[in-house]
């Protein structure tokens, strides 16, 4: 089976600075990837490398077994992205936002699904409201209403359920796991709700320094680490992690 | 490839904003309606010590000027507020090529400068007995050169604040201003000193509103003139699009495109 998405020796650098080394990996239909890493490892690095948005120094990513760099309007097509740290036009309501990311990945019938996505992520009653007057649990599931609106094959999440309470929480997480299992939706996510994440990740990229540390199955990893949870995990494995440590 | 629902995807996204903010109305419509109403006045008053034509010289180059100013203005504070409201993310995340975005930004500020110059053209007519839209084909090859150097002066300031960061938006309204005293709108470039007119000859809008002074004397616009002003502005295009593309090609390199607007 040809993997959707593939990495392949991931370099980037800022000059001096190094922010990512050597990364690579595979993700397949249906499988839900989890990075985790302490901040500044190159998590958001990565994500905006795999979007384009941010040009590598060197290595390829592939979608599909197709090159992004050269087919990269027809790669993100089939590709969603939220962040919890990008905000959509306040000054818009919700549907006129997402009329315009609706126009922007050319959905067919989009008045229709803006209302099957605005119904998904409980907004129906906000269809007319404006951003602004949005909280931000809201506006996050805003965010992933639109990165849903085109029904992407692959979805990229930086923090998706950051200032989501509880309840919605664990919504989004089942949501997200339904989509993998019954649609073969591939996710990419980083968080640092560690919980949530071992619910709904059959995968994990450990990053730190902008290095991968480890990457594999959820279970194979536990073994490898001999823990029996991801909090413990993560502290195992970047237990030398200090609050100074940033390099990515 | 460019796709005509990305590009509608772009300008409807100013549209709506447009929709929704009374500030920017009074930018659209206040500005143009005091400028001219002010100018014409003063030109008014001038023609009537004077007795010369100067009101229609003085409305004329009013409107074209803020024509420019409009289109520049569509185009780069359009962008300013995609970075103000942290959307370039978003934006340049999804299928949306280079490309896309600026022709929705270009559909925009022709919107903008059409609904500023009809204003300022009807008030013309109503106020001071001019006629601005009488002025035909001549003035038309006029107006779209000033489109032509509006764009190319808009691509370098978005290039200016891709690669200097949200500091260089002050160019979103300074730079087209640079070249005001040297495009000769409100007085021929014979009045400039010597060294002014040298440097006037290399501003595509000094030839632009010389001819504009010829089409209200009655006057043929000459092939020559309007084929130098065409050129510069060619000279200007090609290398507003070259800095704008490397540009952001350099903030996709540099990371600069994720912190623009932070």
């Amino acid at each position: 089976m040809l993997p959707v998405v593939q990495v392949f020796r991931l370099f980037k650098s800022y000059g001096k600075k190094s922010v990512l080394k050597d990364v690579s990996f595979s993700l397949f239909k249906g499988d839900i990837l989890g990075i985790i890493g302490p901040n500044g490892a190159g998590k958001t690095t990565l994500l905006y490398i795999l979007l384009g948005i941010i040009e590598p120094t060197s290595g390829e990513v592939k979608y599909f077994g197709k090159p992004l760099k050269k087919e990269r309007s027809k790669i993100l097509k089939r590709v969603g992205f939220a962040s919890n740290y990008v905000s959509l036009p306040y000054s818009l309501t919700v549907e006129e936002n997402l009329k315009v990311f609706a126009h922007l990945y050319e959905v067919k019938d989009y008045r229709k699904r803006i209302d099957e996505v605005l119904q998904t992520f409980k907004l129906a009653d906000k269809k007319k409201a404006l951003c602004r007057a949005l909280s931000t649990g809201e506006m996050m599931r805003l965010n992933l209403a639109r990165a849903f609106l085109h029904e992407p094959d692959v979805l990229l999440l930086d923090e998706p359920t950051a200032g989501l309470d509880p309840e919605y929480m664990r919504e989004v997480a089942e949501f997200l796991k339904k989509q993998a299992e019954e649609r073969g939706l591939s996710i990419i996510l980083t968080s640092h709700q560690l919980s949530e994440l071992e619910k709904i990740a059959n995968k994990l990229l450990l990053i730190k320094g902008g290095r991968i540390l480890a990457f594999g199955g959820l279970e194979e990893l536990f073994k490898l680490y001999g823990v029996d949870n991801l909090e413990e995990l993560y502290f195992k494995a970047f237990s030398n992690a200090s609050l100074g440590n940033s390099d990515g | 490839m460019v796709s005509f629902r990305r590009i509608l995807a772009i300008l409807l996204r100013h549209l709506y904003l447009l929709k929704h903010s009374v500030s920017r109305w009074i930018d659209l419509l206040y500005w143009p309606t005091i400028d001219l109403l002010l100018w014409g006045f003063v030109s008014l008053y001038i023609q009537q010590r004077e007795g010369s034509g100067i009101v229609y010289h003085f409305l004329g180059a009013l409107i074209l000027w803020n024509i420019l100013i409009r289109a520049q203005q569509g185009l780069a504070v359009g962008f300013l507020e995609d970075v103000w409201a942290r959307n370039l993310l978003h934006l340049f995340a999804s299928p949306l090529t280079l490309l896309d975005y600026v022709l929705g930004l270009l559909f925009f500020s022709i919107l903008k400068a059409a609904v500023a110059s009809l204003l300022m053209g009807c008030l013309g007519v109503l106020i001071f007995d001019f006629n601005f839209f009488a002025q035909g084909l001549a003035l038309f090859n006029l107006t779209f050169a000033l489109l032509l150097f509006a764009w190319s002066v808009g691509l370098i300031t978005i290039a200016l604040v891709l690669y200097f960061g949200q500091e260089a938006e002050i160019f979103a309204w300074a730079l087209a201003l640079l070249f005001l005293p040297f495009s000769a709108v409100f007085y021929p470039v014979s009045v400039l000193p010597p060294l002014f007119q040298e440097i006037a000859k290399f501003v595509p809008t000094s030839y632009v509103f010389e001819g504009m002074r010829m089409v209200f004397q009655a006057k043929d616009v000459p092939l020559l003139f309007l084929f130098k002003a065409y050129l510069l502005i060619l000279v200007y295009l090609i290398l507003s699009v070259f800095i704008f593309s490397y540009s952001f090609k350099l903030s996709k390199v540099q990371g600069k495109l994720t912190k623009v607007g932070e």
